[in-house]
């Protein structure tokens, strides 16, 4: 079996913070990490990989330094890995981003499909399903667990939002999996080690058969128009006292409020 | 599809079981507000298995026209079945605008259609309006809420978004507006329905919905662990209030994520938020921020909860909550 997973380098979005001043992002220092429902994903993708052998292929979207996450997988365990980068594909939307990956994918060959349901950049979850209707396969999003047959047919658990449901579906589909679906391995030792060694394949938007017009920012079809920052509002009494003394201020401030 | 054509605003209704959901109510409200803008139409897309008795409901709440397209195969969610349905619709009746609730239905379908539709999509909007020359002006939080973004879709059509639920408020419910109800039966390629449901579970521990609590306890990284998070059970207890989570505790598998408020989590809007060790990330801050009153216990006086909190004690969560459930219990007990 072979199985493409589809990861994305992303700013940590816990450790952004605003100047409180200008209003705007701090974006410097922030770490760049795997997305982590991309990482759930490519666990279960190796999983796959130990139990199936199964061939794992990762692909990204981004500027030259998100070889770093590719990095990474192939530490983790991963057999190939390929980097879409250029200037073509810059500033795209999702529908736009959609139509890079889907091109790209028409020429590696797979089975499954596997995303992560949303990056925490975006936080927008529709990249895997425009993919998905791009290449005319089955999609199932909110993924938290897979079974294989062992031939080609999976039970998949969808999270929803009072509960899960239990689906079935044929290969060859597509996966949106969540970070909470498992706990994803870390990178070996030796795996970090032969992990420099190992060749990143780099695809232009001339690597393979695309319409130009439907990349990047030109092919989006939103545009962000202004962003910014919430205002804050001012901040309430602050009590710096020992334990007893806090309980006694919670105690009369509920009772004022008619909560007890 | 065709720009100048194109008009009216449509809503996806969202159905489980026959149910009309709350957030289908919702966008009726706003699709509304933003019809009477443009002048033009709110029309009720309405797919679902024998669901044409509820069709009325969808009026009353504001909608001018409702297609119903009742039929077998649409009787519980799939992408394919509803997309195919849906899609028709669309390609028939060529909205302007079509909104749809960001549950894991819409998210699910949204993307799917705006594919297909060649159309742009924006996720998980907090705010719709007019521009001056007629557009779609959606806004939504990024940067996991760090930072809010107004996206338009100027030159494609349907402009289409997805708005998480219990954001716009529903219209009061008029029993006596009239409206126009058609049958729309779509034509299904059903040898593209591949996945099968197997079974919808719920899940018996999550019957609590913490956007339904009027008193919420919320521990953090602070509180640690599943002991840590006993006592903030306890506290809740006594409180009859519904004890909720930051996003690190579900990350590390302490907590279940429909407990988890903030940007990925659930808005809630409690009476009371006690924030229990919790730093306040900015994504968590954009799910709690709206509460009544919030009070914040955290070690580090720093802590930007500090920020939003209407009362902020500088202390131990792990001293303070089981003192505080003891001193409770003994006022409750007292009464």
């Amino acid at each position: 079996m072979k199985i493409v997973v589809c990861i994305k380098q992303v700013p940590d979005t816990t450790e952004i913070k605003i100047d409180p001043v200008a209003g705007t992002l701090i974006r410097t220092g922030v770490p760049s990490i795997m997305n982590p429902d991309d990482k759930g994903g490519l666990e279960f993708a190796l999983q796959l990989k130990d139990n199936y052998n199964a061939q794992v292929t990762v692909i990204t979207m981004g500027p030259p330094q998100a070889d770093a996450v590719l990095r990474e997988a192939f530490a983790m365990g991963v057999d190939r890995a390929i980097l879409l980068t250029d200037r073509v594909f810059a500033g795209a939307d999702t529908l736009a981003t959609s139509n890079a990956l889907a091109a790209a994918l028409k020429n590696i060959d797979y089975d499954i499909i596997i995303t992560g349901r949303q990056a925490i950049d975006g936080d927008t979850a529709q990249v895997g399903p425009q993919i998905a209707e791009h290449l005319g396969l089955p999609q199932i999003s909110y993924v938290t667990d897979l079974k294989f047959d062992g031939e080609k047919n999976f039970t998949v658990k969808k999270e929803t939002e009072d509960g899960y449901q239990l689906l079935s579906v044929d290969a060859p589909c597509l996966f949106t999996v969540l970070a909470s679906a498992n706990k994803a391995r870390y990178m070996s030792v030796a795996g970090i080690i032969d992990a420099f060694d190992k060749e990143v394949e780099v695809w232009s938007a001339d690597t393979f058969p695309v319409d130009k017009s439907k990349l990047g920012l030109n092919g989006s079809p939103t545009r962000v128009k202004k962003s910014f920052t919430k205002g804050t509002k001012a901040a309430g009494q602050m009590y710096e006292v020992d334990s007893e003394q806090a309980v006694e201020i919670i105690i009369n401030k509920l009772k004022e409020k008619f909560i007890i | 599809m065709d720009k100048l054509a194109s008009k009216n605003v449509f809503v996806f209704i969202e159905q489980r079981n026959g149910e009309i959901q709350s957030v289908a109510l919702e966008l009726l409200g706003k699709a509304h507000e933003l019809a009477q803008k443009l002048n033009q139409k709110v029309v009720a897309m309405f797919p679902g298995y024998q669901i044409s008795d509820k069709c009325q409901t969808l009026i009353a709440y504001g909608a001018d026209e409702v297609i119903c397209m009742d039929c077998p195969q649409l009787k519980d969610y799939l992408t394919e079945q509803y997309a195919q349905a849906v899609y028709q619709v669309i390609n028939k009746f060529n909205p302007a605008i079509v909104l749809m609730g960001a549950s894991t239905i819409g998210r699910d379908l949204g993307p799917r259609l705006s594919a297909r539709l060649a159309t742009g999509l924006t996720a998980d909007c907090t705010s719709l309006e007019i521009s001056e020359d007629g557009h779609l002006m959606m806004t939504r939080p990024a940067f996991g809420g760090n930072l809010m973004a107004t996206i338009m879709c100027t030159e494609h059509r349907p402009q289409m978004s997805t708005v998480r639920p219990g954001v716009m408020q529903k219209a009061s419910k008029d029993d006596s507006r009239k409206g126009e109800i058609i049958n729309f039966t779509p034509q299904f390629d059903e040898s593209k329905f591949k996945v099968k449901l197997l079974e919808t579970i719920k899940n018996e521990k999550t019957k609590i919905d913490i956007t339904e609590a009027k008193i919420l306890v919320s521990g953090g990284r602070g509180v640690g662990n599943e002991e840590g998070f006993r006592k903030l059970e306890h506290l809740a207890q006594v409180l009859h209030a519904q004890v909720s989570s930051s996003r690190s505790m579900v990350d590390a598998g302490v907590m279940e994520h429909d407990k988890q408020v903030g940007q990925t989590g659930k808005t809630v809007r409690p009476d009371v938020y006690f924030a229990c060790g919790i730093s306040g990330a900015i994504q968590h801050l954009a799910g709690m921020e709206e509460s009544e009153f919030i009070i914040a216990i955290n070690k580090d006086k720093f802590a930007p909860i500090f920020q939003v909190a209407d009362m902020g004690i500088v202390g131990d969560v792990h001293k303070i909550i089981p003192l505080l459930t003891e001193r409770l219990t003994k006022e409750m007990s007292n009464k």
